[in-house]
């Protein structure tokens, strides 16, 4: 299984075309349910951060669980059950990246599922999808 | 429209009373799509006949349309007012990230009434408009405004921030609201009017999810789009080297207005080019949100500390075709550093760059031909490509500091009236003018464009297009209205200009649909000429008429890039145009 990868962040222009492209997945606009973000580092002219799961080995977020929501990704990272899933939020807390996004509307985590699909929308090559080493 | 979609839902602010409350309007957006076309219809609504524009009733209203947070390129808010500069149509738009902010807090368009007391800011979120104290950063400039507050709101990455200037707190009538450091409310003098409504800056923030009639049709559609930006070779040099491409070439034509127009060729023309910017300065790249072509180019410049040695700062200024023309070529100045030291000060006390640089270039004339003394300029000699003299006449133009600055404060119309010079006072309908003096397609643009810019139907661009014989009063009128007719329905959407190759009427009715509207290509025209006609309207009770329009008796005396230019055929292709905003029903 693949990881997103950001490349060089320092390529990023902050067109979010990859934050767009994360929610089109769900068949809707907007960036509710968006898994990447695209941010300044206060102020435009320091340029960019591209925060996106790194799908840890042994994810923090994954210990924190309550519910048994997150399970681990072949691959890295963690799989997460909506159904399971009751938004204590915890989980966006351990992340030390913030790489957890919230979506207001379902009060649920966004959380990458490296797909992969952000990166094919990256004009500058910020993103690539990288085969990982299998964790097994 | 989908019955999901928050575009329906206006905003209204009382600043006077620190109201807010949201209206659902789904036949205003289904008549006039969004953007312009709804702005237009709201300043109808709300602004009074006759008021002065700091009357606290002169409205400000925001729109985004229904393109906004679904299609890429769809990147700009339109603003409308009316006019502190010409006191007419006050319309500009502005890229950066205040559309896909406000369309995904959830709304399609603010109204923003009355004047607030004390300064104020204000926070637009979904659930509603916060009013914050901004006593302490009245009179701050452009950048600190940005940072303070940066700091103080959440949301990064989600957000716009739009600002002031003292440029707007003093009353200067061409006064920016800047937007995200780097783009601009440019034109027309919103920033004056955010000053005169003590409203030093607000702050956008959305992220929510946005329906789509058919999700399949919508991927489809956007790939495509996405496909045909990207192949476009057109916008492939705003993608490289910037706007700033077109100094070159408009000098080869001899179209580059220099030195207040005396000349239409620039010696120093290399030096302040595209290419050399990128050359020699370009330090980032920026995009607007959801757009993929990153127009927006930075310089690095690096200056050093007058009183300390080995002590520098770096600075990153945008750049662009329109602010290195009125503050180069056309104050005949050949250093792109030069350039870029006026750039950051008009930026931070919150000018517009275009009118600025006509000012000052008008001042600068009018000081050569003695219609002025040092006494008026308070000691200072303007000379044409003296960087040091203009760095110190801008803080006293923003801040009005004698009956001279304070004229220039108030566009070369206002200074000419007052001091004389008005052959050479380069403003069209009350606009100072943009860089092209490419011929009459130009030049009828900025006077018959219902916001006198370059941009209502790119007539520099017919005059580079169209073959010789075809430019004829009558026919350019007929294209420019055409033209004009069709940029409403793009800035209604609200679609960047520069995406005017692959978002034709056909193309729209198509991303319409995604939205839920359903639009011929000819209910769009139809759509695009009942907006231009209500904004010609307005104009028109407020006293404009396109036979009244003062045509500077420079752009007639200076050679064109299609030879000398005469005032008849100005007049006859006038009264074509007045006639075709005439005919029909409105």
């Amino acid at each position: 299984m693949g990881r997103l990868k950001v490349v060089d962040s320092d390529r990023c222009v902050g067109c979010q075309l990859c934050m767009f492209a994360c929610q089109r997945r769900s068949g809707t606009a907007g960036l509710a349910q968006c898994a990447i973000h695209v941010r300044s580092r206060g102020g435009l002219s320091r340029g960019l951060t591209v925060i996106v799961c790194r799908a840890c080995e042994d994810p923090p977020c994954l210990a924190v669980c309550p519910t048994g929501a997150l399970v681990k990704r072949r691959g890295g990272g963690v799989v997460h059950s909506p159904k399971k899933c009751i938004g204590c939020g915890f989980c966006r807390e351990a992340c030390p990246l913030q790489a957890i996004f919230w979506n207001d509307e379902t009060q649920k985590p966004v959380i990458c599922v490296h797909c992969g699909y952000c990166a094919s929308y990256c004009p500058h090559h910020v993103l690539k999808v990288e085969e990982a080493q299998s964790a097994t | 429209m989908l019955p999901k979609d928050p575009l329906r839902r206006v905003l209204y602010i009382d600043l006077t009373n620190r109201r807010f409350w949201v209206e659902e309007r789904p036949e205003l957006f289904a008549e006039n799509i969004g953007g312009t076309g709804v702005a237009s219809e709201l300043l109808k609504e709300e602004c009074p006949a006759g008021i002065d524009p700091k009357d606290p009733k002169n409205p400000i209203i925001f729109a985004v349309g229904p393109a906004n947070g679904l299609f890429p390129i769809a990147s700009k808010t339109v603003s409308m007012f009316l006019s502190p500069h010409n006191r007419l149509l006050g319309e500009s738009h502005a890229g950066g990230r205040s559309a896909l902010a406000l369309r995904l807090a959830g709304y399609g368009a603010v109204v923003i009434r009355g004047a607030s007391e004390i300064p104020v800011y204000l926070v637009i979120e979904p659930s509603g408009v916060k009013f914050r104290d901004a006593r302490g950063l009245w009179g701050l400039t452009v950048s600190e405004t940005g940072r303070f507050i940066r700091e103080c709101e959440g949301g990064s990455g989600l957000r716009s921030i739009l600002r002031i200037g003292p440029a707007g707190e003093a009353g200067c009538t061409f006064s920016c609201v800047v937007a995200e450091t780097y783009r601009h409310f440019g034109r027309l003098g919103l920033g004056t009017l955010f000053g005169a409504k003590k409203l030093k800056a607000i702050v956008i923030y959305g992220k929510r999810a946005l329906p789509v009639k058919d999700r399949k049709l919508y991927r489809q559609t956007y790939d495509e789009i996405l496909q045909k930006l990207r192949e476009t070779p057109s916008l492939r040099k705003y993608h490289d080297v910037g706007t700033a491409v077109n100094v070159i070439p408009l000098n080869k034509l001899g179209a580059l207005p220099t030195r207040n127009l005396k000349q239409a060729r620039f010696e120093g023309a290399e030096k302040i080019s595209g290419e050399y910017f990128a050359q020699n300065l370009l330090g980032r790249r920026l995009a607007c949100t959801h757009c993929p072509m990153a127009c927006i180019h930075l310089a690095a410049l690096r200056t050093p500390y007058e009183d300390e040695p080995y002590f520098y700062k770096t600075t990153f200024i945008s750049y662009d075709y329109e602010p290195i023309y009125a503050n180069g070529s056309m104050l005949g100045i050949d250093s792109a550093e030069g350039i870029l030291r006026l750039l950051d000060l008009i930026d931070n006390l919150g000018l517009d760059a275009m009118s600025t640089g006509v000012v000052l270039a008008w001042a600068t004339e009018a000081f050569e031909r003695g219609l002025v003394s040092k006494e008026e300029t308070l000691g200072l000699e303007p000379r044409f490509g003296d960087v040091e003299t203009y760095l110190k006449m801008l803080p006293l133009l923003a801040r009005r500091a004698n009956d001279f600055y304070d004229a220039l404060a108030q566009g070369v119309d206002f200074a000419a009236r007052r001091f004389g010079g008005e052959d050479f006072a380069l403003a069209f309908g009350g606009n100072e003018m943009p860089g092209y003096h490419t011929g009459y397609g130009a030049h009828l643009t900025h006077l018959t464009g219902s916001r006198h810019s370059h941009l209502d139907s790119a007539g520099y661009s017919y005059d580079q297009k169209l073959p010789r014989e075809e430019i004829t009063p009558e026919n350019l009128a007929k294209k420019l209205y055409a033209e004009e007719v069709y940029r409403q329905i793009l800035s209604s959407a609200v679609c960047c200009f520069f995406g005017r190759s692959v978002y034709n009427y056909e193309t729209l009715a198509r991303i319409f649909t995604v939205s839920g509207f359903e639009y011929s290509p000819e209910d769009l025209e139809r759509i695009g000429e009942k907006i231009l006609k209500r904004k010609y309207s307005f104009k028109k009770e407020r006293g404009f008429a396109l036979k009244k329009l003062r045509i500077p008796r420079r752009i007639l005396e200076t050679i064109s890039a299609q030879g000398k230019l005469e005032e008849s055929f100005f007049r006859q292709a006038l009264s074509a145009y007045e006639k075709l905003l005439e005919g029909g029903q409105g």
